[in-house]
């Protein structure tokens, strides 16, 4: 394989140096990022340092979902599991395009199935399960396989007897699919609540966006809610809410903060705190030292203390 | 009696008979006669026009203003209702009515949406758009039909949740979903009833029932028409072609699995002959709850549980 790195470093280089002398003013423009919070130019290299968040305004833009699982594991490191298929285009739905067309396009774009990834990997040392949304695809819209990525994590962490933590981006449900998208707020649910039935964790970590039918479901559900500063969050689509109902919305409607303050989360966490916010948290749901072990001894087995 | 567009050709006959009808005079035969015949062509129009109706058409007729409403059927087929408020946390919510009642003689805990059918009314149940207050009242009475062990029966019909400011901050999507985990988590018979329309998530948070009946001209969709239009067609005038895509008929949605069975609506919609639709629905009630009969609270939920589990993963045709 030598011959193919060396020419490929060759060609690299050749193209560099092409660059270099043809359009040096010509900067191409994934080099620089403008924030949408304040407007900086920020550079790219910076950019990616910073976890995608301003330096300037502290505002967290999107990350893709293997920088994001990367960020949340121990060395990054994780593993996907393959999802189980589902049928593609059970409603044979057609809209101003073929819904099956729009699926191959978005599939050859990402180079992934469809919009959710599930992985296990360890955090602070602890086995865990995470179904991150990847709001690219489709803009992280709900179908049935969307639905099966939900199942899926949750019965691995139930499983493999870990925590599980739900990472969604997602506008709501996939439309295309119609009721079947609509039944997987059902399924979801059904799905999460294995998991909170063997009393391991559940956490959600609710990124921008969380809304509709995913918000209204399993997103809701977690026995801990995190929130990405700014991070919009609700039922209702703002747009929606202002042309039927012509109610002004308030500062800073749906964002993390509100939903803070109106007690809907728990907490707001910064991207750099997080990982250590969940580590922290799970350790204390998982390993509760002597005193949990205390309270579940006399009604397991009342008669043990006698014998000992 | 409110005419829908597709019904205009129906009206006119009727119209037809109702002038007829004050020309005669209480003997005149030929007018009889002539009157006898144009209720039979209205009979066979009506038959023929209900026989084969569009998504969009159905729309209409779910969205109907003289379609029996939740009350209504409470009215007539529950005995001693009582209606409870209250989500114990912050108001009182009309859009959601539920309570205690007898159905057939047996207890029931009924809940259902209410869209009211006069200006007074409508405006009194906020047209059956629910607040978090009112899903939260509806987890309420489901858990004290639980700890009761009375069955519960669910009558479906809004547009959706209420998209309002006030709803999203008392947390409009976290009622939502505590209201479907609830609705899966009871050990007592649950039967939901698509009755009207069954508008997305406000209406599937009273809809996982282990029988799920739908009337034959009720919809059941993830998205308004005109709100899928908008979105996928950038045009709310491309509704009808989204009712057809959507595939958001009982008849469809009994072929998708996703419903139990199709409640026969009077000739015409339930609209047209209020009393027939009562006893019909009575009927399916009475024989959904026969079937649940006698199972186990537990077997009962993992019945629940395990068939929307599998929704889309299995059944499709
Ligand atoms: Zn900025
Ligand atoms: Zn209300």
């Amino acid at each position: 394989m030598n011959w193919l790195t060396n020419l490929n470093e060759t060609r690299r280089s050749l193209k560099e140096r092409l660059v270099g002398l043809v359009a040096p003013k010509e900067v191409p423009d994934n080099l620089w990022h403008k924030c949408p919070g304040c407007g900086h130019m920020i550079f790219h290299r910076d950019l990616e340092k910073a976890l995608n968040v301003c330096q300037h305004c502290g505002h967290h833009m999107r990350l893709s979902v293997k920088k994001r699982l990367g960020m949340l594991f121990d060395d990054g490191q994780f593993q996907r599991i393959e999802l189980p298929k589902v049928p593609d285009d059970p409603l044979k739905f057609k809209d101003q395009k073929r819904y099956s067309d729009r699926l191959k396009d978005t599939r050859s774009k990402t180079g992934e199935v469809d919009a959710i990834v599930v992985a296990h990997g360890r955090m602070g040392g602890m086995n865990v399960v995470a179904a991150c949304f990847n709001f690219d695809f489709q803009g992280g819209s709900m179908g049935i396989a969307v639905g099966e990525g939900i199942v899926a994590a949750a019965e691995l962490a139930v499983l493999q007897d870990a925590p599980l933590i739900v990472i969604p981006a997602s506008g709501g449900a996939r439309m295309q699919e119609g009721i079947l998208s609509l039944m997987q707020m059902a399924r979801t649910t059904v799905a999460v609540d294995k998991v909170k039935e063997k009393r391991l964790p559940y956490i959600v970590l609710l990124t921008d966006p969380t809304t509709g039918g995913v918000s209204a479901s399993f997103a809701m559900l977690g026995d801990i809610a995190i929130a990405e500063p700014g991070a919009v969050i609700g039922f209702a689509g703002a747009r929606v809410i202002e042309s039927t109902i012509r109610e002004k919305l308030p500062e800073g409607f749906q964002k993390a903060e509100y939903l803070l303050e109106h007690g809907m989360v728990d907490m707001v966490v910064p991207r750099r705190d997080l990982r250590a916010t969940m580590i922290r948290i799970l350790s204390l749901l998982k390993n509760r030292g002597a005193a949990g072990d205390l309270v579940a001894l006399p009604i397991d087995t009342p008669d043990s203390a006698d014998q000992d | 009696m409110h005419i829908l567009e597709f019904e205009k050709p129906i009206a006119e006959l009727e119209g037809k008979i109702e002038e007829l009808r004050h020309l005669s005079d209480a003997g005149d035969v030929n007018i009889a006669d002539e009157v006898s015949k144009l209720q039979a062509k209205v009979d066979k129009l009506l038959r023929s026009t209900y026989a084969k109706l569009t998504p969009w058409q159905k729309t209409q007729v779910a969205r109907h203003p003289e379609r029996p409403h939740a009350l209504a059927y409470i009215s007539t087929l529950i005995e001693d209702f009582t209606p409870l408020a209250g989500d114990r946390a912050f108001a009182e919510d009309q859009a959601i009515i539920g309570g205690l009642g007898r159905f057939r003689g047996r207890s029931v805990m009924v809940i259902g949406h209410e869209k009211g059918h006069d200006t007074e009314s409508r405006l009194k149940h906020n047209f059956g758009m629910a607040k978090p207050e009112g899903y939260r009242k509806a987890r309420r009475l489901m858990e004290m039909a639980d700890h009761f062990q009375v069955p519960i029966l669910t009558l479906v019909d809004t547009a959706g949740a209420y998209p309002g400011v006030d709803a999203e901050a008392r947390g409009q999507a976290e009622a939502i979903a505590r209201s479907i985990e609830t609705c899966l988590d009871v050990r007592v018979p649950l039967i939901s009833v698509i009755i009207g329309e069954g508008g997305s998530g406000g209406a599937i948070a009273l809809a996982t029932g282990n029988t799920v009946l739908m009337l034959e001209h009720a919809i059941y969709s993830v998205i308004s028409p005109e709100g899928c239009a908008s979105i996928l067609w950038r045009s709310a005038e491309n509704a009808k072609d989204a009712a057809e895509q959507l595939r958001l008929t009982a008849q469809d949605l009994h072929k998708l699995n996703i419903i139990d069975s199709v409640v026969p609506e009077p000739m015409g919609g339930a609209h047209r002959n209020t009393d027939l639709m009562m006893q019909t629905l009575s009927m399916a009630v009475e024989s959904a709850l026969r079937d649940l009969g006698g199972v186990e609270g537990g077997v009962l939920r993992a019945r629940r549980r395990e068939k929307f589990l599998e929704m889309g993963r299995a059944g499709l045709s």
